[in-house]
């Protein structure tokens, strides 16, 4: 099975009892750098995929959650090297591994060296938030020598032309923004946002994904049957900050 | 970022003939498009509303009835007589410290406030560094009945106050940036953010030649009003072009601006001056195009100043204006092509000019020009008789709490 299969494969997996997939993200090295390899043990042994975020200076799609965890593991000197080598060195997980990050470190680090690490270290995809599938071809194009996803992000304003084109265009699953705005900010998921996500359901060959803003579970309960897995984010970068338990949050998630 | 010989001659063609942005919003290699999904309708919107309003007659008609009534345009052409005696040429300046608001960044406000208002916006974001665009923003949003949000890093409210209260007296609200650097790159994150939450009914109007396609496009095209006045006024002033043509470099709008016209100009040597702040080191200076490497920041793939894994470094300028550890695509292409000299002025450098204009013309520019200034002493001490062209962009009374701190502490002490 290549990676990217392996991302659709375990979402699938864990949606065929009709709650969704958890897709759970994690800032790497925040709180702490040493606890990386800990932290991630423990959610990835909780959820179905797990998104590692790759810290950037200027995250301009992330609430305030994210940008204070970016920059304090950025301030314990997490890299994407570093990222990519502790992996490598790492015990794989069940779940497969998704790295979030903006572009500019994926350029710094060189797209086809890039492509060989991350298959190196067990990546099987990537989302990149300020990168539109229009600039994508050059990234797409070296992950999907490897096997590698590309994650397309879809959103309540994208128009039904390009919804269709971002369905075709993504590996792994389809990423469904559930509104407009930053992550983190809780969202009620109104009629409106079921409805749209009905749409992408309908376009998508692949699995459908919640997430921005989903924190509770009732949420969780409230998009069941409507998506194939839900991606909490900063609720989760807040378990961690706090020292709790990820897992055991994670569990109680689940309806 | 090299660009192939043979490449050069075809893209300084294609800059020549204003070919460029081509479809992509590329610039070259630079430019393009690198947002989150939920800005891409907002920028097809935009795109398409510059394409149909931009060059319109109506448009065009509306705007020019603002630039001449209300900003004041055309600015003024002035010799400056003493710097020239003293500096061994003839030096002009194009005064848009003259312009409504004190500086160039109006041309660039008006005129997007115009388009919003026929886009349907219901309320304006923008992001100031100096101030200069946040004010431009505010007063083109107060004359036109919109609601002005203007983000705004902490650290710049405090070296431009004078700037914030009158922000506010012109109705807008200015929201202090406390994340990141607390500079305009955080205030262009921010104001990033705030689209991104109303991507359909709020407009952003960004302040430079930065950011994606179509803003370098869009905001060039507002202040080439410049460059096409200062060209028609020195052939009626002095019968000829000027040798060399110098603007200071930030993100680069008002340089843009000056630039564009004159491109086609073989004979007209064009210098962009960046802010060489302390000094060479990183961190030390805003100077993008002489320190940096490409990469993508807010939008768009240009040259930044950013360590080996491609995090974005603090930058350091006396200038508020200049402080962006970004520039604008278009500029990044001119120095790959070789068509504009990139050169930097150092903090101290930029200030002794401020207080050079300032006693021998009688004219207090903003730090940003005086960057500009610096440069032109430099050129024209070594083309004794030559005649140079300077960007005067703004006037520096926006600057009085930084020339308290330095230049007049200097003489106190």
């Amino acid at each position: 099975m290549s990676p990217h299969e392996r991302i659709t494969g375990a979402i699938r997996a864990a949606a065929k009892g009709g709650t969704p997939a958890l897709v759970a993200y994690l800032t790497a090295g925040f709180p702490r750098r040493e606890q990386f390899a800990a932290d991630l043990g423990a959610i990835a042994a909780a959820a179905d995929v797990v998104e590692i975020g790759v810290p950037f200076t200027d995250p301009m799609a992330d609430g305030v959650t994210i940008q204070r965890a970016s920059l304090a593991a950025l301030a314990q000197g997490v890299s994407l090297r570093w990222i990519l080598a502790e992996l490598e060195r790492l015990q794989p997980v069940r779940a497969p591994l998704v790295l979030m990050s903006y572009l500019n470190p994926l350029l710094a680090f060189g797209v086809e060296a890039l492509s060989e690490r991350a298959a190196r270290a067990g990546v099987a995809g990537f989302i990149v938030p300020d990168l539109p599938l229009d600039e994508s071809s050059e990234l797409q194009a070296a992950l999907a020598a490897r096997g590698i996803a590309l994650v397309q992000m879809v959103t309540p304003v994208t128009e039904p032309r390009r919804l269709a084109a971002l369905c075709a265009g993504s590996q792994g699953f389809v990423y469904a923004v559930t509104m407009t705005g930053t992550t983190g900010r809780s969202v009620a998921v109104p009629d409106e946002v079921i409805a749209y996500l009905g749409r992408v359901r309908e376009r998508a060959g692949l699995p459908v994904c919640a997430g921005f803003g989903i924190r509770t579970r009732a949420q969780v309960e409230r998009l069941t049957g409507h998506v194939d897995g839900v991606v909490v984010g900063s609720a989760l970068v807040e378990v961690l900050e706090r020292g709790e338990d990820p897992a055991a949050w994670l569990k109680e998630l689940r309806p | 970022m090299t660009v192939a010989l043979a490449e050069k001659e075809g893209l300084l063609e294609q800059l020549s003939s204003g070919r460029l942005p081509d479809a992509r919003g590329r610039f070259g290699p630079f430019g393009g498009r690198y947002v989150p999904e939920t800005l891409i309708p907002a920028l097809e919107r935009l795109e398409r509303g510059v394409r149909e309003h931009l060059n319109s007659r109506e448009f065009q008609a509306e705007l020019t009835r603002e630039l001449t009534s209300w900003v004041g345009r055309p600015t003024a052409l002035t010799y400056a007589a003493r710097l020239s005696a003293r500096w061994g040429a003839r030096v002009y300046l194009k005064r848009e410290d003259l312009a409504h608001t004190g500086a160039h960044k109006i041309n660039n406000a008006i005129g997007q406030a115009l388009l919003a208002r026929r886009l349907g916006a219901r309320r304006i974001v923008a992001e100031t560094g100096a101030g200069q665009h946040g004010v431009a923003s505010a007063a083109a949003c107060a004359r036109l009945g919109l609601p002005c949000v203007v983000y705004m890093g902490a650290i710049d409210m405090e070296r431009q106050a004078p700037n914030v209260g009158r922000m506010r007296l012109l109705g807008a609200e200015v929201v202090p940036v406390t994340s990141g650097d607390r500079t305009l790159r955080a205030a262009i994150d921010e104001a990033l953010r705030d689209w991104v939450s109303d991507p359909l009914g709020t407009y952003y109007l960004l302040g430079s030649v930065v950011g994606p396609h179509p803003y370098p496009y869009l905001v060039r095209e507002l202040q080439a009003v410049i460059g096409r006045e200062a060209r028609a006024q020195m052939l009626a002033a002095t019968g000829a072009l000027p040798e060399a043509l110098i603007a200071c470099v930030g993100g680069g709008s008002n340089s843009i601006g000056a630039f564009h016209a004159f491109i086609p100009d073989a004979s007209v040597a064009i210098i962009g001056v960046e802010a060489g702040g302390r000094g060479a080191g990183l961190g030390d200076n805003a100077a993008t195009v002489a320190y940096g490497r490409p990469g993508v920041l807010h939008g768009t793939y240009s040259m930044l100043l950013q360590n080996e894994d491609g995090q974005i470094q603090e930058t350091h300028s006396v200038s508020a204006g200049l402080d962006y550890p970004g520039v604008g695509p278009e500029h990044a292409l001119l120095a790959a092509v070789g068509r504009v000299r990139y050169e930097t002025a150092s903090d101290q450098e930029a200030l002794a000019a401020v207080r050079a204009l300032s006693e021998y013309e009688g004219i207090l520019p903003a730090i940003e020009s005086a960057h500009a200034l610096a440069a032109a002493e430099r050129w024209a001490r070594a083309h004794p008789g030559g005649t140079v062209l300077v960007c005067l962009s703004g006037r520096g009374d926006k600057d009085m709490p930084t020339l308290q701190r330095t230049l007049l502490a200097a003489e106190a002490g």
